[in-house]
């Protein structure tokens, strides 16, 4: 129990894989435009994860040590294909906006460095856990990351306009410079609250 | 295709269309091995190279096995693995070839593999395809080397001005991967300059 409690912990902030890890950032940049698509990438890439990491972990004693990243991008890339028709079949929209980015989960990160690092060496159970802990770290970034862009870049939070009529929104927030910016400043704060609470640990 | 299509979507890929700065592919490499010129330089050759070639083998593979058998689903799997075979024989040749190179990319050799720019052009060109039917193989091979350029410009660019960082002073809480996020957006902003120049 307490080893999934630290697994939880280091997938959502001492070990995140976006702030920490810094893996995963095409997706993270370009599908973080608004609240909705950064929730609906961050929850798509945490399926696959899942998914893989159980199966990766599961054939990791058949698996032979010198092909094992091409079996790896193989058993990705068919959960990938799965998730992109299930998209597509129901939730049309989402899939549209999304685009490019859903079969591009294959080629992130994220996935690979979870079966590599952590899934291709412990059990089931543990790489299963590994998956949603991870998987939810990188959508806690998706969110916070979607809610500040949409906000400043078109004024509104899921479609609803928080605003009156005089804001006028943003609109660089909205484009790639925007996510760069809004990435790279929360990332600085991310590091600047570790280093407090790092200083304060010391001092107790 | 004629001239004035593949010089068009040439100057996209390159410029308005950047795959870095518009197009948000390959962003791994670009802040990975972007701290030194020379580095970024060669990581953008080898760029250049692999997606060239997959461009090539994919776009033919596609019109020639996949939309014929009509199993199209299978693309990004076929893709992947089409990738990944080239990335091993790139990683081959510069060892033997060029091992002050194959040292210097070290890790982001085989990691082109995942360098989502070789995949999205890959995908890219499927969709250019269904919008213009006289798009070609031509096309493909085209879309495929300048975007590979743009990246190269791109990283090339963003490594020169990194080696500046040394020097310069900024918040604590920015350095390492914060304060290149924030050059990235700036140069971002620049590239937005070239979007007027969607004149065809």
């Amino acid at each position: 129990m307490n080893k999934t409690v630290q697994q939880f912990k280091e997938g959502l902030f001492t070990n995140n894989p976006v702030l920490v890890q810094l893996v995963g950032m095409c997706a993270t940049l370009a599908t973080s435009t608004s609240l909705e698509n950064g929730l609906g990438m961050g929850l798509a890439t945490t399926a696959v994860l899942i998914c893989s990491n159980i199966v990766i972990s599961l054939l990791r004693k058949l698996i032979p040590n010198k092909i094992r990243i091409a079996c790896y991008i193989l058993i990705i890339a068919s959960f990938v294909t799965a998730v992109d028709l299930l998209l597509q079949a129901f939730l049309p929209d989402l899939s549209d906006s999304l685009g490019l980015f859903i079969p591009l989960i294959v080629v992130n990160c994220i996935i690979l460095a979870r079966a590599e690092s952590f899934a291709s060496k412990n059990g089931v159970f543990r790489s299963a856990i590994d998956g949603i802990a991870m998987g939810l770290g990188f959508t806690l970034v998706m969110v916070i990351l979607g809610a500040v862009r949409e906000i400043i870049g078109a004024g509104t939070i899921l479609g609803v306009p928080v605003f009156g009529d005089g804001f006028h929104p943003v609109m660089l927030f909205i484009m790639p410079a925007g996510g760069f910016l809004t990435l790279g400043v929360l990332i600085a704060v991310f590091q600047a609250i570790m280093k407090k609470a790092e200083k304060r640990g010391n001092n107790i | 295709m004629t001239f004035t299509e593949i010089f068009a979507l040439s100057l996209g890929a390159i410029l308005t269309e950047n795959f870095i700065f518009v197009k948000f592919l390959g962003i791994c490499p670009f802040l990975g091995v972007s701290k030194k010129t020379d580095t970024a330089l060669g990581m953008g050759l080898a760029v250049i190279f692999v997606m060239t070639i997959s461009s090539a083998v994919t776009y033919l593979l596609d019109t020639l096995v996949l939309v014929r058998f009509d199993i199209v689903y299978m693309r990004t799997i076929v893709y992947i693995l089409v990738i990944a075979a080239l990335v091993q024989f790139v990683e081959m040749v510069l060892m033997k070839l060029m091992p002050a190179l194959y040292q210097a990319l070290g890790i982001y050799l085989p990691l082109i593999t995942t360098n989502c720019a070789v995949l999205g052009a890959a995908l890219l060109n499927v969709d250019k395809a269904a919008e213009n039917p006289s798009f070609n193989f031509l096309g493909a091979v085209t879309f495929g080397m300048t975007g590979g350029i743009g990246f190269t410009l791109a990283i090339v660019l963003f490594a020169s001005i990194r080696e500046k960082f040394e020097l310069a002073d900024y918040p604590k809480a920015f350095e390492g991967f914060p304060i290149a996020l924030v050059t990235a957006s700036l140069l971002s902003i620049a590239f937005m300059g070239f979007q007027g120049l969607k004149v065809f």
